[in-house]
């Protein structure tokens, strides 16, 4: 979805590095480079990028979702296996991981490697709405997600967006388990759940 | 039994249609004769009034178009009075072979059959099924595959064009003898009228196989575009086959005038369509007259478009694209469905005659068969087509994320049906300038045949047997709604950390740009603040709200409530505590009645905040007026109920879920009056918007099992009187706030959930104001 256009460069500084990096990522080296300099430029040559710098982006500033675009990166579920809670910088690394998710998938792969990008960006996905880091989508941060949708779109208040949570939430609900005892209760959006939910979802790439 | 009345209908209706027409040239004279005669003998003898006469010929042209609307219309019916056969035989085809009956039939009573006429065919049916096709097309899709539909439209037409042409040259000029005389131009014009895809034959065709979402907009798209194409192409070589030759300058100024006819028709489509979004601004006093606007506002498009021979099509597509968000967002409920209705009954009227005219045409139209010429004609249009969207996927997979399969390339290719545009085109070709007129009409006349019967028909069992994805049958939930608009945030706000201006960015800016300016001066009132989400979480509350009225004189558990999932089931538990208290004391319950008292106090001014942006309710629906005449029966139900009733005493039945319980308000009022009583506090449903909606069950959770569990104490303790205090406050609460709020869903929900009967009477007369 994202078509890097290729730009001309000067030759490839740590080549060796980016190689690696490539390999991790997918990339291909042009690409890693500008966005090497995208992060060179942003972090203002410095090694690594904080949130403030992120914040200086003048377009993302009319995004209603800004913040939890801006959180996502600095999510370490985001780029380390087991990565627990948010960090307060990250390298080019790291950036580049979370950029990976953004990736079309290269023209031969196999159906599984495939099937293993989109969970993976699912996952992605997922991550962003769980805040709290407990493998669930509660009604909470549910809630949270529509709040932040609307919160740009005008003055029509909490109790809008909490409705159309719930609406969706029970949507989930009965698409996931099916019908439900009045004594059962929905735990939260599990990431299979979100998975048989966004299956609609044609996620370029 | 039906069919043979059916059949015997059909042949008294095509009996007295042919006579008709040859009577007609006799009855002029006669009538002519009469006159005279009458004057003569009114001056010699008085003749008696003529009680009875008939006057037929200055009836005669509407008759006559009325006969065949109501032919095609009965046709249409008949067609699945027969079981199986619209499942086999798709419905273009039998209404072909209707018409080729109908024709056989007028020219064995010796009448020349009527033929269709281009300029009927552009003006008068071709507009309603475009505009159809364009109202309700589906934007979303449509632009995301922009630039495919683009490919096909006009580069795969022009190498259509060309490939068919430039072969047809060279076997006429191989053929010798009658051949020959067909020049290069003439070919080359052939080949552009017949190699456009015809979006008739492939919306009649394509919409029987409910094929999946994307090759539906490839293909269709790409027969609406094309129309630019073929328009230009048809003028260029018309005007230059006299003069014999083209140069240079004249395929400049063709390339000049592709971007100038496409172009112009969008802009004058778009000019319009805002003039009728403008309108509907003003519309809320005249709601009647709404639909009138948005039909002639189009037709008026279209019209303008052919005059300075700019595309039609594309203006008229342009038209309906544009003005439909705002119009949807400012007419009435009745209004869209008329729309809907008119368009879709149009279109289908003229789909229908469309087919039969073609049917009686090959009947009547002059021919000339030469199978050298239709027989290269029809391989050379298949080669090419498949050739084309194999050459084009190619190219295109490189730029697509997701990529053609073969599959879809095959479906494509097998989809590219011509229709009676191609054959107009032709029947306007004038004999004088193309001697071989008549032979190109043949050819065409096969070739759409063929497309339609043999394509047509096989397509179906094709798509079943290469298990082509079908048409996803869910309905857009409100999941996906929030999920895409995430998404689309999400990859905006990613394009913009990259510094990377793409799709995504530009479709943000246009959106609020849109937001910004546009909907302010389209949209009526409120409605032009409201987000999309919003609007769409609105619409599916109605729709809801319309299912349970209408499902609501139904038996239990109407099939409407989709959701077997309640709020309870998602709403965090409270703490187990409060749940296990087998006694309450009466801390728990001033706990309780404090707490049913603050959250119906925000529930009001949750109502007030909701009342003053969201939708106005239509005074003119006449399903509210039933809701309404409801309400008022519920209300007089409740009244005598309270006179009849203590059932305070008698210990409760197990409270059903609130899902239950609201099912069977829904379904009988009747038995809502007794139950209520039983269920006092938990039936409290302060529902703001849907039967589903959290706030409803948010109260009933919450103190459903509170509520009960103090009634069960209560009944114990023996106190009737605990209880009467909290839902008389509540209900004072809840009458006031019924002033308040006119939404008509919520006086539905509401007038279902009205607390059982107790004291008060006196209190719910005054604030019922009708």
């Amino acid at each position: 979805m994202i078509t890097i256009v290729m730009g001309s460069f000067q030759s490839l500084p740590d080549d060796h590095q980016y190689r690696t990096l490539s390999q991790k990522t997918g990339f291909s080296l042009e690409q890693i480079a500008i966005l090497h300099n995208r992060f060179k430029q942003l972090s203002q040559n410095e090694e690594t990028l904080r949130r403030d710098d992120l914040k200086t982006i003048q377009d993302l500033e009319s995004n209603p979702i800004r913040s939890q675009i801006i959180e996502a990166f600095f999510d370490s579920r985001n780029f380390q296996k087991e990565g627990v809670g948010s960090v307060e910088e990250i390298g080019f690394e790291e950036f580049l991981t979370v950029m990976s998710y953004f990736r079309a998938p290269p023209q031969h792969i196999t159906e599984e490697q495939r099937e293993e990008m989109r969970r993976a960006k699912l996952r992605f996905l997922f991550n962003m709405h769980d805040t709290d880091n407990d493998g669930t989508i509660t009604l909470e941060e549910y809630r949270h997600v529509v709040e932040e949708l609307l919160s740009r779109s005008g003055a029509l208040g909490r109790e809008t967006a909490k409705g159309i949570a719930d609406a969706a939430m029970l949507e989930v609900a009965s698409i996931s388990v099916g019908p439900m005892a009045p004594d059962e209760f929905y735990e939260g959006i599990t990431f299979e759940h979100f998975l048989k939910v966004c299956k609609f979802v044609h996620l370029y790439a | 039994m039906e069919l043979k009345m059916f059949i015997l209908v059909l042949g008294l209706l095509v009996g007295t249609s042919s006579p008709d027409m040859g009577t007609n040239h006799g009855k002029s004279p006669d009538s002519h004769n009469h006159g005279p005669q009458n004057q003569g003998n009114h001056t010699q003898s008085k003749k008696p009034f003529p009680v009875l006469s008939l006057g037929y010929d200055h009836v005669r042209l509407p008759f006559e178009i009325s006969l065949w609307v109501l032919l095609a219309s009965l046709m249409k019916l008949g067609f699945h009075l027969i079981p199986r056969l619209s499942s086999i035989v798709p419905e273009s085809c039998l209404l072909i072979v209707v018409g080729l009956l109908v024709g056989g039939l007028i020219k064995l009573v010796g009448e020349i059959p009527p033929v269709l006429e281009s300029k009927i065919f552009f003006l008068y049916l071709l507009p309603p099924i475009i505009l159809d096709a364009g109202y309700f097309l589906p934007i979303r899709q449509f632009t995301e595959n922009l630039g495919t539909i683009l490919m096909f439209a006009v580069v795969g037409t022009l190498w259509n064009a060309f490939f068919v042409g430039g072969l047809l040259y060279g076997v006429c000029q191989l053929e010798g003898h009658r051949l020959v005389t067909v020049d290069l131009l003439s070919c080359l014009l052939f080949g552009s009228i017949i190699s456009a895809v015809d979006p008739v034959a492939v919306l009649a065709v394509f919409e029987e196989i409910h094929i999946n979402e994307l090759l539906h907009i490839l293909v269709f798209g790409e027969s609406l575009l094309n129309d630019a194409v073929t328009v230009v192409l048809y003028h260029l070589f018309e005007e230059y086959s006299s003069v014999g030759s083209i140069t240079v300058m004249d395929v400049f100024l063709g390339i000049v005038c592709f971007l100038v006819v496409s172009l112009g028709g969008i802009v004058v489509g778009a000019i319009y369509g805002i003039l009728a979004a403008f309108t509907s601004r003003f519309t809320s006093h005249t709601r009647v007259i709404e639909p009138l606007f948005v039909f002639v506002y189009s037709y008026m498009a279209y019209l303008s478009a052919e005059v300075f021979h700019l595309s039609g099509i594309m203006a008229l597509i342009a038209c309906g694209a544009v003005m439909r968000p705002y119009v949807e967002a400012n007419i009435s409920h009745k209004s869209h469905t008329t729309i809907k209705y008119f368009l879709k009954m149009w279109s289908s009227v003229s789909d229908t005659l469309i087919f039969i005219f073609l049917g009686v045409s090959t009947v009547a139209g002059p021919h000339e068969w030469n199978w050298t010429f239709v027989m290269a004609t029809l391989i050379f249009c298949l080669v090419a087509r498949v050739l084309g969207v194999v050459g084009l996927t190619f190219v295109i997979n490189k730029f697509r994320i997701i990529k053609l399969t073969s599959k879809d390339q095959f479906i494509i290719a097998y989809g590219g049906l011509r229709g009676a545009i191609a054959f107009s085109l032709v029947y306007l070709l004038k004999t004088e300038h193309f001697p071989m007129r008549n032979m190109f009409l043949t050819a065409i006349i096969t070739v759409i045949f063929f497309t339609v019967f043999v394509q047509g028909m096989t397509i179906r069992p094709l798509v079943d047997l290469l298990a082509v994805k079908k048409k996803q049958e869910t309905k857009r939930s409100i999941n996906e709604e929030i999920h895409t608009q995430f998404l689309d945030h999400l990859l905006t706000g990613i394009e913009d950390i990259c510094g990377h201006y793409g799709h995504h960015h530009w479709k943000d800016k246009l959106n609020r740009f849109n937001k910004k300016y546009v909907k302010k001066c389209l949209i009526a009132g409120e409605r032009s603040k409201e987000p999309q989400l919003i609007a769409f979480y609105h619409k599916m509350e109605m729709k809801q709200a319309i299912e349970l009225v209408e499902s609501g004189g139904g038996a239990k558990l109407p099939s409407a409530l989709p959701s077997t999932v309640s709020m309870q089931n998602i709403q965090p538990k409270k703490p187990p505590q409060d749940r296990a208290l087998p006694q309450l004391s009466k801390a728990r319950e001033e706990e309780i009645r404090k707490i049913l008292r603050t959250n119906l106090q925000r529930t009001r001014q949750r109502l007030r905040s909701y009342n003053r942006h969201t939708l106005v309710a239509d005074p003119y629906e006449d399903g509210w007026n039933e809701l309404l005449i409801k309400r008022k029966k519920m209300m007089e139900l409740e009244k005598k109920i309270s006179q009849m009733n203590n059932y305070l005493t008698v210990p409760a039945p197990p409270p059903d879920s609130p899902t239950i319980a609201r099912a069977r308000l829904a379904s009988d009022p009747q038995a809502w009056g007794l139950k209520s009583v039983t269920e006092s506090i938990p039936t409290i449903k302060v529902d703001l918007a849907s039967p589903q909606s959290p706030e409803s069950v948010n109260v009933v959770d919450e103190f459903g099992k509170k509520g009960s569990q103090s009634k069960a104490s209560k009944e114990e303790e023996g106190g009737l009187t605990m209880k009467v205090p909290s839902p008389t406050k509540q209900r004072k609460d809840k009458t006031a706030d019924e002033d308040n709020d006119k939404e008509p869903q919520q006086r539905l929900m509401r007038c279902l959930s009205d607390p059982g009967p107790t004291a008060e009477e006196e209190d719910e007369d005054e604030a019922f104001l009708p």
